[in-house]
């Protein structure tokens, strides 16, 4: 039991994680129906940001996270208007060829400057806490109640505003929309940054949880937050991060109970029977086809 | 506009074939180096580099190798490998066809010398691995015996994993021990089985034996588990730049076990990497030790110390050997030649080298030499003790 309470724990950690970079992937294909490859690396990004501020002025936790979120978005926003809006009615295929050498362009780039894997600082006083065996660090409790936190905040911007409200309209039918006098460009370009404001923050997180920070370090993760986001439902919201808890939750417990070596085959068997079952994923709606 | 350009770009694609083509007709000898310059270790690809450059301008000074009564200069093609297994085939295929290099070092990684070795061997030309320590690069997997041009300037896996099961369990008084390794990568893999053969051996017992994949940071699902069967000690034979994130976790998750690895450890980036000190109190197996050199080693370290600014790790030691190994080959076989020069490494025997002294028994590519098992304590790397083969 407290075995496995240590493991519920492992797996939230590392579910929020996938969830924050989950939903990046699943705003951006809510209202263009393209999958932004760059974004695993916007994600490092986010970490290697905030080595770059601490390493200007030490800045407390909480300014690092905005200052991050900031800085992400504003790169999320750059490469919608310079590298997809350009290719936006041109064939899909392109656009994701586009996505994928945007982000080698930006995971070379840090590759060039950086070669080396860096430590990450201490951003806080990491305390661990023991309740009858089972422990938990400040850490974790930031990363999961920051997570939560932002997702909340998410859902109530898509579900109760005006801007969420013209987000699911251009998720539904662009043109029209655009026809109503819907500012769509605008809209998809604040979603652009929204989906890497989160990108920045799982990074800057993620840095801190495991904090070796390499140029490659966004490949596995990006991909694994891709599939989260494709089980939930790819653009339904509370999809990626139900897919992302799911697939946490999956690959810690399959090593809880089964040898290790089997963890990615059955991980990923497991979610291939639910797309074979569910190939819209858990949450998502067949898409409605139009003329 | 585009159209403007057309006319240049053809002139400098010309340019670039007519450069490559009237090469300087001067006589030289060419070695080619397959580094792991970026990717998952760039540190250790960047210490092999650095070592054959202070390898190369040495020699160079003294006016170059004498090949048959004529000295040659030495030239040095580097190639980055991404510290990939397909990329280093490309490496290795590019360094022996293209720049026509007579003898290959590297590369350092199993996962990466492995492939390379395959192209050497189809190829015909003569490589040294300096720090590729799994059995399989110079074992030819399907007849199981040696490659016929594959060479390495360290010890094996065969050697290196039951010196630390010795350690366990006679030093560090071990009954119990977990193991913890990337399934996805060579070395560690045969690391891990030969680790748990000799420490079984021993009288110990392997508790866990737990593995994750090439890229995976969160390793607590396998440390929790491993906490459950509560290990006396942890092996952990993974890369520098893993090991300090795999301490970090365990500690956190109340793991007081302490750590033992492999010669993957020995840059000095673990420690850069391991700000919560974690690995304090950890040994691990290496090919050398600054603390215990020879008067030969200390020449090297003083030398590259002084190029490069900072102390040469094992693959730097390595590298210089593998070089050193290279150039007598080349020397005593009296001609530019592939088959010649492997010939004459094939029938080395005796070498003194910055890491020790090899002996290659007849029909061995490998060396039996000595290791030794190193400490991390007050931020640095020291010496515990020398074992002989």
């Amino acid at each position: 039991m407290k075995y496995l309470a240590q493991q519920a724990i492992n797996a939230l950690q590392l579910g929020s994680i996938y969830a924050l970079i989950a939903l990046g992937y699943s705003m951006v294909y809510g209202v263009l129906t393209m999958i932004n490859f760059a974004h695993g690396d916007v994600f490092m990004l986010g970490a290697f940001f905030c080595l770059l501020l601490i390493a200007i002025v030490p800045v407390p936790f909480w300014l690092a996270l905005i200052v991050v979120m900031g800085a992400t978005a504003v790169l999320g926003t750059l490469i919608e208007r310079f590298a997809y809006r350009p290719l936006r009615n041109a064939p899909r295929v392109s656009a994701i060829i586009t996505a994928l050498g945007c982000g080698l362009v930006i995971q070379n780039t840090t590759l060039g400057i950086s070669p080396y894997a860096r430590p990450m600082p201490h951003l806080l006083d990491n305390v661990t806490y023991q309740f009858s065996g089972i422990t938990i660090t400040t850490l974790q409790i930031i990363i999961i109640g920051v997570s939560v936190g932002l997702m909340i905040v998410l859902d109530f911007l898509i579900r109760k505003t005006s801007f969420g409200m013209a987000m699911r309209a251009i998720a539904s039918d662009r043109a029209t929309v655009s026809l109503l006098g819907v500012p769509a460009n605008q809209v998809i370009a604040v979603t652009f940054a929204l989906g890497a404001a989160l990108g920045g923050a799982a990074g800057l997180l993620y840095g801190m949880a495991y904090p070796v920070v390499s140029a490659a370090m966004g490949i596995t993760v990006g991909w694994k937050a891709f599939v989260a986001a494709v089980i939930g439902g790819i653009g339904n919201m509370r999809g990626a991060v139900l897919g992302a808890f799911l697939l946490g939750a999956v690959e810690v417990m399959t090593v809880a109970v089964l040898p290790s070596t089997y963890r990615d085959l059955i991980a990923y068997s497991l979610l291939l029977l639910i797309l074979i079952f569910k190939p819209h994923g858990l949450l998502g709606k067949p898409a409605l086809h139009k003329a | 506009m585009h159209l403007h350009f057309r006319p240049l770009l053809t002139a400098l694609v010309l340019n670039c074939i007519l450069l490559t083509s009237c090469q300087p007709s001067k006589p030289s000898v060419k070695i080619g180096i397959n580094a792991e310059l970026t990717g998952e270790m760039p540190a250790v690809g960047t210490s092999c580099k650095q070592a054959a450059e202070l390898f190369i301008e040495q020699i160079n000074k003294s006016g170059g190798i004498a090949v048959g009564g004529t000295k040659l200069p030495v030239q040095l093609s580097v190639v980055d490998n991404s510290c990939k297994a397909d990329q280093s085939a490309a490496a290795a295929q590019r360094l022996i066809s293209q720049e026509g290099v007579l003898v290959m070092v590297g590369p350092d990684a199993s996962s990466c010398a492995i492939p390379a070795s395959e192209i050497s061997e189809s190829l015909g030309c003569l490589m040294i691995s300096p720090w590729s320590t799994n059995p399989k690069t110079t074992t030819d997997s399907t007849t199981g015996k040696p490659k016929k041009n594959v060479f390495r300037a360290c010890f094996t896996d065969r050697f290196e994993s039951p010196v630390l099961a010795a350690f366990a369990t006679k030093n560090l008084h071990a009954k119990t021990a977990a193991v913890l390794y990337d399934v996805s990568s060579e070395a560690p893999t045969s690391q891990s089985t030969l680790f748990k053969e000799a420490f079984e051996k021993a009288g110990g017992k392997v508790v866990s034996m737990e593995t994750y994949s090439t890229g995976d940071r969160d390793f607590s699902a396998q440390l929790t588990k491993i906490r459950e069967s509560s290990p006396d000690i942890i092996y952990l034979p993974a890369p520098y730049n893993d090991t300090p994130l795999i301490a970090a976790q365990a500690r956190q998750l109340g793991i007081k076990a302490p750590f033992l690895g492999s010669d993957a450890w020995s840059s000095p980036d673990i420690i850069k990497l391991d700000t919560g000190k974690n690995l304090e109190g950890s040994y691990f197996c290496n090919h050398y030790s600054t603390e215990a050199a020879t008067p030969k080693a200390k020449q090297f370290i003083a030398d590259y110390t002084a190029r490069f600014g900072n102390a040469p790790d094992d693959v730097a030691a390595l590298t210089f050997d593998a070089m050193t190994l290279a150039a007598n080959s080349i020397a005593k076989a009296g001609k530019v030649d592939r088959s010649a020069v492997r010939d004459v490494m094939a029938s080395t025997r005796d070498f003194d080298g910055v890491t020790g002294h090899f002996i290659y028994p007849e029909g061995t590519r490998d060396p039996v030499k000595s290791a030794v098992i190193m400490q991390i304590k007050d931020g640095g790397f020291h010496w515990v003790s020398t074992v002989e083969p």
